[in-house]
């Protein structure tokens, strides 16, 4: 539920990942904030660089938003694109592969239970997309705007528009002239969502939704262990969550 | 994918070229037009040809590659399963991906190209620069600011503009380099090989060596770069134990990490134990209570300096944490032939912060150290034209100093802190100092810093302001404000992790240094 760019590198850490046989990072450099002084801590072969028990979870995913141009002006732009690919149920898979793949180099005895694993979330992942996509399919082409650009994976697999962000830049908080640019447009495209995730303040998404009639929803990008201890109820209630607001919200005009 | 999207690029490449050269064609002949187009179509299909064998060759060689490595890496498992390929190549999409992902975009001279990055660049690079404003009802500011990387002056200073370069040397090593710049109160340029070393990244038993320049690992603020303090000046007591420039020196350091269920390290460093950043030690350069120092020569292994320390760390809840720590120093001192410092510390920082946090805000910490040092004294005599002489026994002293403050990030991108230190008076000292009084500094600082943590090259900017109040018995009033931008990218490792301390006072227990010869930290 933790801010994933503000991952404080706890002296806990080394420990658990000197210990660890495999590391999955999410990769496209998310956690390059914290893991870095981690690894060189932990002293921990098995898990370096390009050694087997690393894995990389970016690995064979298609990156939105590659920057074509990069400095820091642009905000906390992440060098190899987006990294919040997981929201997206077929790039969740394509992840899977991956780990199945490392723990497969890593433990080659228990190789067919992790291939057991893996085509039983495969399947439960796409027996789920068919129904996810049904109900999502009413709201083809909706217009969102969110806080932060983590949900674009997820929206651009359900045919949703994302056509703002609250955040001028990446990880720069909500300015006034940004705001006062962002509203008269979010009225103009008739958006009628803005979706943040929980960790968000509320003053600046409240401020925008008064002054759109657009409304605020709150969904999680991350398994809780509460209302969504997995990852597919994590998408099952985040998906609930975005039909019963948008039934509830009539059109703005 | 990427190799054929690479193709289609190359494609659409010589057709514009076929297009741009159309008109003449026109001008010329239909017949020789259409020759010409055929020629090219050939040319365009030959390569396409060639290209596709390429790719076919490639793909070939990935799958021996990927083969073999899977034999060496993993022979019990299943021929079949592959290992992991390292993180280089990104497009290589998982063997038997499992829905069709759209093809990556043609590539063009426009996408970014990687040489520096935080995963996988050869190097780490970055450039953090400290620039002061400084004032004070003092006009020798350096009265006051002890560090080196303090604010020098009434006006502007810029006491530390460092390039920080890191990354793998080999499988076995990683490197470290530091480069200071600063200005001194001449405008001259000073450049410092702060530090430069190597540590092991693949010792055997939860070991790590380091071996080169770098600074001794005691407390939290002496392994920390001055940008990466919550205020804009040293703690007078790190002033009073370590000097302006803290302690470092060129030497090695082993550490380990034992498999406790909580994180616990021991480390021994060994280092050399003269000049000007082993202040307390054989520094020829200074004169410690009264006692003109002496050229000392290292005549066993026991004149090094060793410092041992411990740290172990809990997490009381899933916000809160705390770090505790012991450390020592121990090596000659140049007061006399035969005489020795020890310096003891211990520190204690504790963090909250929520997990609900968003850009790593609201949080609060509380960090504390204390240092004690046992300094033997040799005997002296102090002859000065016009007074009398003054003979000095040889003596053991003592003295003490604390420093502790607390940080409070309370919106997003500001932190407001509160320091506060003291240290002892030099019990014993000599005749010209002979206040034996205590010093007291309170510090207040508000920091604003732009968002950090999303990468390791250049990273966060942070505009610091630190006022300061000293009390000591006989002088009142030093009230220097000072504000500091600073773009930077503090690099802590984990056991700097956190937030970063602050300030640092006047100390009359030592003359002043002379500042020609500080050099930067």
């Amino acid at each position: 539920m933790e801010d994933p760019h503000f991952v404080d590198a706890k002296p806990s850490f080394i420990r658990v990942v000197n210990q660890a046989d495999v590391l999955i990072e999410g990769g496209a450099a998310l956690e390059a904030g914290w893991l870095p002084p981690i690894l060189d801590s932990a002293r921990n072969p098995r898990i370096s660089a390009g050694s087997p028990g690393r894995v990389v979870a970016a690995q064979g995913i298609r990156l939105l938003e590659v920057p074509t141009q990069l400095d820091r002006s642009m905000g906390d732009v992440h060098p190899q694109g987006n990294p919040h690919f997981m929201l997206d149920p077929v790039a969740a898979k394509t992840v899977a592969q991956t780990i199945q793949t490392a723990f497969c180099a890593v433990d080659g005895a228990r190789c067919p239970d992790y291939e057991v694993g893996l085509r039983r979330f495969r399947d439960a992942v796409d027996a789920k997309l068919a129904t996810w996509q049904a109900a999502l399919a009413p709201l083809k082409g909706t217009k969102v705007v969110t806080y932060h650009k983590d949900f674009d994976y997820f929206f651009e697999r359900f045919g949703m528009e994302v056509v703002g962000t609250l955040e001028p830049k990446p990880g720069i908080p909500p300015s006034p002239t940004h705001l006062t640019e962002l509203i008269p447009r979010m009225r103009a495209e008739h958006v009628r969502l803005i979706v943040i995730e929980p960790f968000r303040e509320r003053n600046n998404p409240d401020f925008v939704a008064e002054n759109t009639g657009a409304r605020v929803l709150v969904l999680p990008a991350m398994p809780d262990g509460k209302d969504a201890p997995d990852y597919l109820s994590l998408i099952d209630s985040d998906i609930r969550r975005l039909v019963d607001t948008l039934r509830a919200a009539p059109a703005t005009s | 994918m990427g190799k054929v999207s690479r193709r289609v690029g190359m494609a659409i490449a010589v057709l514009a070229l076929g297009v741009a050269a159309l008109p003449r064609g026109v001008r010329a002949e239909n017949e020789e037009l259409r020759r010409e187009l055929e020629a090219m179509r050939k040319q365009l299909k030959q390569m396409q040809e060639q290209l596709e064998k390429q790719a076919e060759i490639n793909q070939k060689q990935e799958e021996l590659i990927r083969k073999l490595t899977a034999q060496t890496t993993a022979p019990p498992a299943p021929a079949p399963a592959p290992a992991a390929a390292p993180p280089s190549p990104p497009s290589q999409p998982a063997p038997s991906a499992p829905a069709p992902e759209k093809p990556r975009e043609p590539w063009s001279p426009t996408q970014p190209i990687t040489i520096l990055s935080g995963a996988r660049g050869y190097l780490n690079l970055s450039f953090d620069a400290l620039m002061d404003f400084g004032w004070s009802t003092t006009p020798d500011v350096t009265t006051i600011e002890r560090g080196d990387h303090d604010p020098l002056q009434r006006g502007f200073t810029l006491p530390n503009e460092e390039i920080f370069l890191d990354g793998a040397v080999d499988p076995y090593f990683k490197g470290v380099a530091d480069l200071v710049f600063k200005l001194d109160e001449n405008n001259e340029t000073e450049v410092e090989l702060e530090e430069v070393y190597l540590t092991t990244t693949a010792l055997p038993w939860n070991l790590q060596a380091k071996g080169g320049q770098f600074f001794t690992e005691f407390g939290r603020i002496n392994q920390q770069h001055p940008h990466a303090w919550d205020f804009v000046d040293q703690p007078l007591v790190i002033g009073r134990m370590f000097g302006p420039e803290g302690l470092r020196n060129p030497g090695a350091r082993l550490s380990w990490l034992a498999p406790t269920p909580f994180y616990s390290e021991a480390f021994l460093t060994v280092q050399n134990s003269h000049g000007g950043t082993a202040f307390s030690f054989r520094n020829a350069d200074e004169e410690l209570f009264g006692r003109p120092p002496l050229e000392r020569r290292v005549r066993n292994p026991g004149d090094l300096l060793y410092a041992p320390r411990y740290a172990a760390s809990f997490d009381l809840t899933d916000s809160q944490t705390v770090v505790a720590g012991l450390s020592g120093a121990f090596a000659p001192n140049a007061s006399g032939p035969n005489t020795r410092t020890q310096i003891y510390g211990g520190d204690l920082y504790w963090k909250w912060k929520p997990p609900w946090q968003a850009g790593g805000f609201p949080f609060a910490s509380w960090q504390t150290e204390a240092l004690g040092r046992r300094y033997e004294a040799g005997a002296a005599t102090l002859e000065r034209p016009g007074l009398p002489t003054v003979a000095l026994p040889r003596e053991t002293l003592f003295d003490w100093g604390v420093y502790s403050q607390v940080l409070y990030g309370f919106t997003q991108r500001w932190v407001a802190g509160l320091r506060g230190d003291w240290v002892s008076g030099d019990r014993g000292a000599n005749s010209r100092s002979s206040d034996s009084s205590t010093t007291m500094t309170t510090a207040s600082s508000l920091a604003m810093t732009a968002p950090c943590g999303c990468r390791s090259s250049s990273c966060s900017a942070r505009t610091r302001l630190t006022s300061s109040n000293e009390r000591e018995r006989r002088h009142h009033g030093n009230d220097p404000t000072i504000a500091q931008h600073e773009p930077s990218d503090p690099l802590d490792g984990p056991r700097a992790w956190g937030r970063r301390q602050a300030q640092g006072r006047r100390d009359h227990s030592r003359p002043r240094r002379r500042r020609a010869r500080c050099r930067g930290r």
